[in-house]
């Protein structure tokens, strides 16, 4: 078990460092974060029409951060997994003594590390509503940390998918595809369908795996326990997946 | 210090390999020889532990690739064919994640990454990226990756393709320097190559073994030397197919 356990930690520092680096030795990491900022600004200020809202606070920030992050986030983690197929180089890795579930969580931390820092680079809007008023900072902190475990769950959606083809677009788009699965569920045009053709329990259930559901308390400044083992359920599911459909490359591969 | 016990593959019904056993002993270099999709890659890859066997075992010093991979692991460099790396690294970083792979700290990652820049020759591209390097270089970074860790078996997948002569002529020497205190398998198409670098010659065809001898009694079956013994070898068994 401390064998088992000092492997995972060797595989996870040593996957971590490479991914990372490999984020920031490509113009990857920097064109993310720069279109991500981009985008976040456009939604907030124009499309939420934020001035006009007349309050100082970051709701109309953070409402489309699922939506972004269910765009954008696959883009991050479709190399992951894809380039080690594509180059071969999953050859190499699978001839080294490591754990493949270190392996798998080293790629995902090191994706959401980028994350993390597009999340953080968003601090001017934490500073603007602050100047123009008086917001609830603890309220703020909450759905920052919510938004960055809602990140982690969709990296870890987009990471499984990467690892099940050699072509990046394709994990692109299966990643999008699936993230939208976890998004749409909790929608309020498609919970309001599903209850009108089968009942409000059933639209109730179908809302209860989507990522909007949970995020939309912490929008309110609610920490929920519930909300926190969604995201952290999500991550570590999607994060097995991935391990055993690695795995079953070195069993099953031609 | 190499054992293949029984190890067998198949894809999608095709048998690739099928019921291997060899064994390999210090200093020994074994040249593993077969037409294309014989089977060498597969074995290969299943000896590295890249790929699991259907049945069999590979034991490497002593632990078993089945049923313990990464000590087994830590005990063997690989090369894979074509020698991938990922071009996105300079050569320095590639070694340095492979010291972490194999858990080297940083003071003995340092003295092996400079050993194994020695050993492959690659001193003068170390801060290059991988992605500009030529074929023969990346070659001889797969190769210094596969020595990082010192280990007691090698297995090299045509170590020297791609490589001109001079480069091929200084990956012989290094395996030879290498041969005493290691036992090392070496897949090449180049039969010329076999003499000058091995000290036995295994012969697949369709995944089975059907030669096992020195060079030197393997080229005395032919009058044409090792390259006629090979195709004699593998066109017999082609015609008692093809009688089939």
């Amino acid at each position: 078990m401390k064998a088992e356990l000092r492997d995972i930690v060797t595989s996870l520092r040593a996957s971590y460092l490479r991914e990372l680096r490999a984020y920031f030795a490509t113009p990857l990491a920097y064109v993310f974060v720069a279109i991500f900022l981009m985008l976040v600004g456009v939604f907030t200020w124009e499309a939420s029409r934020f001035f006009d809202t007349g309050l100082a606070d970051l709701q109309p920030f953070f409402y489309w951060h699922p939506w972004l992050y269910m765009i954008f986030l696959p883009a991050l983690s479709m190399r992951l997994w894809a380039d080690e197929i594509a180059y071969s180089t999953s050859e190499l890795l699978f001839s080294l003594p490591v754990s493949l579930f270190g392996l798998a969580t080293g790629k995902l931390l090191a994706a959401w590390s980028v994350a993390a820092l597009s999340l953080l680079l968003t601090f001017p809007m934490w500073i603007t509503v602050n100047y123009l008023g008086a917001p609830d900072n603890g309220a703020i902190a909450i759905t920052y940390l919510t938004s960055l475990l809602m990140a982690g769950a969709y990296l870890s959606i987009g990471a499984a998918m990467s690892s099940l083809f050699s072509s990046q677009v394709l994990a692109y788009i299966a990643g999008i595809l699936v993230a939208f699965v976890f998004t749409a569920a909790g929608w309020p045009m498609l919970v309001g369908g599903i209850s009108g053709l089968l009942g409000a329990a059933a639209g109730d259930l179908v809302a209860q795996f989507s990522f909007l559901t949970y995020f939309e308390t912490a929008q309110r400044g609610v920490l929920e326990l519930r909300a926190l083992l969604f995201f952290g359920g999500v991550t570590i599911t999607w994060l097995l997946l991935n391990t055993i459909w690695v795995s079953n490359k070195r069993a099953f591969a031609g | 210090m190499l054992e293949l016990k029984q190890l067998s593959k198949s894809f999608a019904g095709r048998t690739a390999v099928d019921s291997m056993s060899f064994s390999l002993v210090k200093g020994e270099v074994l040249g593993f020889l077969g037409q294309n999709g014989a089977g060498k890659s597969t074995t290969m890859r299943m000896a590295a532990g890249v790929i699991e066997p259907d049945s069999g075992d590979v034991i490497v010093s002593g632990h078993s690739i089945v049923s313990n991979r990464r000590e087994a692991q830590r005990r063997l460099g690989f090369l894979p064919e074509g020698a991938p790396l990922y071009p996105d690294m300079t050569p320095l970083d590639f070694l340095n994640f492979l010291c972490a792979a194999h858990r080297i700290s940083r003071k003995d990652c340092r003295s092996a990454v400079e050993r194994v820049i020695a050993d492959a020759r690659i001193g003068d591209v170390m801060s290059k990226r991988v992605s500009t390097l030529s074929k023969g270089y990346r070659r001889r970074v797969g190769l210094a990756g596969a020595l990082i860790h010192d280990p007691d078996v090698l297995i090299l997948d045509e170590p020297t393709d791609g490589l001109d002569p001079i480069q091929k002529r200084a990956v012989r020497a290094l395996i030879s320097r290498m041969a005493k205190d290691k036992a090392i398998v070496i897949s090449t198409h180049t039969l010329e190559e076999v003499p000058a670098m091995c000290s036995r010659v295994i012969i697949i065809d369709q995944g089975k073994l059907i030669a096992d001898s020195s060079p030197e009694e393997m080229a005395k079956r032919r009058e044409g030397g090792l390259e006629e013994a090979f195709i004699d070898l593998v066109s017999k068994k082609e015609a008692v197919r093809n009688e089939g």
